[in-house]
């Protein structure tokens, strides 16, 4: 094993090392009441995977892959979208309360009817032809994001009688690391259809309030918009570094 | 110390094509990279019918083994264009396709080399958090004699992580249920 730059590691490697989050705290793959989970969630327990240099990487995409543009979902295709104009903003941090910086926020939601722009949404709410419902970002030097967007509105889906998604926004995230890599959604606060969204009630009982977001009167914008606050957290890393035989190896 | 507790992951659901598809999302490499390989492949359920609307994404080492990232303390990587990252939609037939550069062997922390390896994760409907596998290969049987984690495993699961040749490139299938379900790791 040959290390081509002895200086980046002088006396053994300081290698973050993510936590491993309690599997009772974390939302199962698969939940009883969501019914696609019956044939594709796997049935085997996971194999604890160590982390080493392949997990405790990632992609670490930046500004290359977002325009300005993208952090305002309210102006596309030339004309403004209908519906109730929200500010939504937030910090990215891992569980030490460290923020996470220039890391690629994406996002994607319904418009204000409850409609997606994609070809198996065929419910018969409108399309609005100035929202297609991408946003993205890249968190500043604090991890804190910010878009402007509409608040969603729910919709029916046929997983059982009567069915209707909470109101929600989509959020992927990278953090710095494959152990970190989260893709989730975003809930508004008090929305009286939780009682019977499975997807929602599949969140540990103790995690739900993570999962929603915080009105924030300080950040509306009079006679412009309305602004919820959501901070995303990601999986720490402990930063006790660990000395290895200065032999070359990393873990 | 107390910590901030994580918030909880939820499916990426039907509809992910509008906010997870890059135009060049399954270039790793630009396909005329010298040595550029796909690995393509098809995610099945448990009743063995084709998944059409899942998304596959994946992060390796480049040839050489290494990481283009700050937590990877032996330096620069020498493959301009090499993202090491790749995601792909299984549409519209069901199968994902992933133009890269064959990994090289990884050091395992232990004194020792891991087989090369990509990290797989695999988001669709009907599964609220992503599941994890890894791709390894079926011609690098010395190096995956040799590779701890592939060896923790019982020999007849050990196959449902080798992606087989192709004629240009490699083909992984992944099973999310059933007699052959993929290994799933948890990280
Ligand atoms: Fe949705």
């Amino acid at each position: 094993m040959t290390r081509t730059t002895p200086a980046a590691a002088p006396a053994g490697l300081h290698l973050p090392r993510y936590l491993r989050e309690d599997p009772a705290a974390r939302t199962p793959v698969g939940f009883a009441g969501y019914r696609s989970t019956a044939v594709r969630a796997p049935l085997r327990t996971p194999v604890d995977l160590p982390h080493r240099l392949t997990e405790v990487t990632g992609p670490l995409l930046g500004e290359d892959r977002v325009r300005p543009e993208d952090a305002d979902l309210t102006r596309r295709a030339g004309g403004e979208a209908v519906g109730q104009r929200i500010v939504v903003h937030g910090r990215v941090l891992d569980s030490d309360g460290r923020p996470v910086p220039h890391t690629l926020v994406e996002i994607w939601q319904a418009n204000a009817a409850g409609r997606y722009r994609h070809v198996v949404d065929t419910w018969p709410a409108p399309l609005d032809p100035h929202f297609d419902g991408l946003g993205r970002v890249v968190t500043d030097a604090e991890g804190r994001y910010e878009f402007l967007t509409v608040k969603p509105g729910a919709y029916p889906w046929r997983n059982h009688d009567n069915a209707w998604r909470p109101a929600h926004i989509h959020f992927s995230l990278f953090g710095r690391a494959f152990t970190q890599r989260l893709v989730t959604q975003m809930y508004f606060p008090d929305d009286p259809l939780f009682f019977q969204d499975p997807i929602y009630n599949a969140i540990p009982e103790a995690a739900r309030p993570a999962a929603v977001s915080r009105f924030d009167h300080s950040r509306t914008v009079d006679h412009w918009a309305l602004a919820f606050e959501w901070d995303v957290v990601l999986r720490g890393a402990d930063q006790t570094p660990f000395e290895t035989e200065d032999d070359g190896d990393v873990a | 110390m107390s910590r901030l507790p994580l918030t909880p992951s939820a499916t990426v659901g039907p509809y992910l094509a509008i906010g997870l598809t890059w135009e060049d999302g399954e270039f790793v490499v630009p396909e005329d990279t010298e040595g550029a390989i796909w690995i393509r492949g098809t995610v099945f359920d448990g009743n063995g019918d084709v998944v059409p609307d899942a998304l596959v994404e994946t992060w390796q080492a480049d040839p050489e083994g290494r990481f283009d990232h700050p937590d990877d303390p032996r330096g620069a990587v020498a493959h301009p264009g090499f993202r090491g990252f790749g995601r792909a939609q299984t549409v519209p037939d069901g199968e994902f396709a992933l133009c890269t550069l064959k990994p090289g062997r990884v050091p395992d922390g232990e004194g020792g080399l891991q087989a090369p390896h990509v990290d797989v994760s695999v988001f669709a409907r009907g599964l609220l958090d992503r599941v994890v596998t890894r791709v390894y290969f079926a011609d690098e049987a010395e190096a995956n004699a040799a590779d701890a984690v592939l060896q923790g495993l019982p020999e007849d699961r050990r196959a449902t992580l080798l992606a087989t040749p192709t004629d240009d490139g490699y083909r992984f299938d992944v099973r999310l249920q059933g007699d052959r379900e993929t290994v799933f790791f948890a990280v």
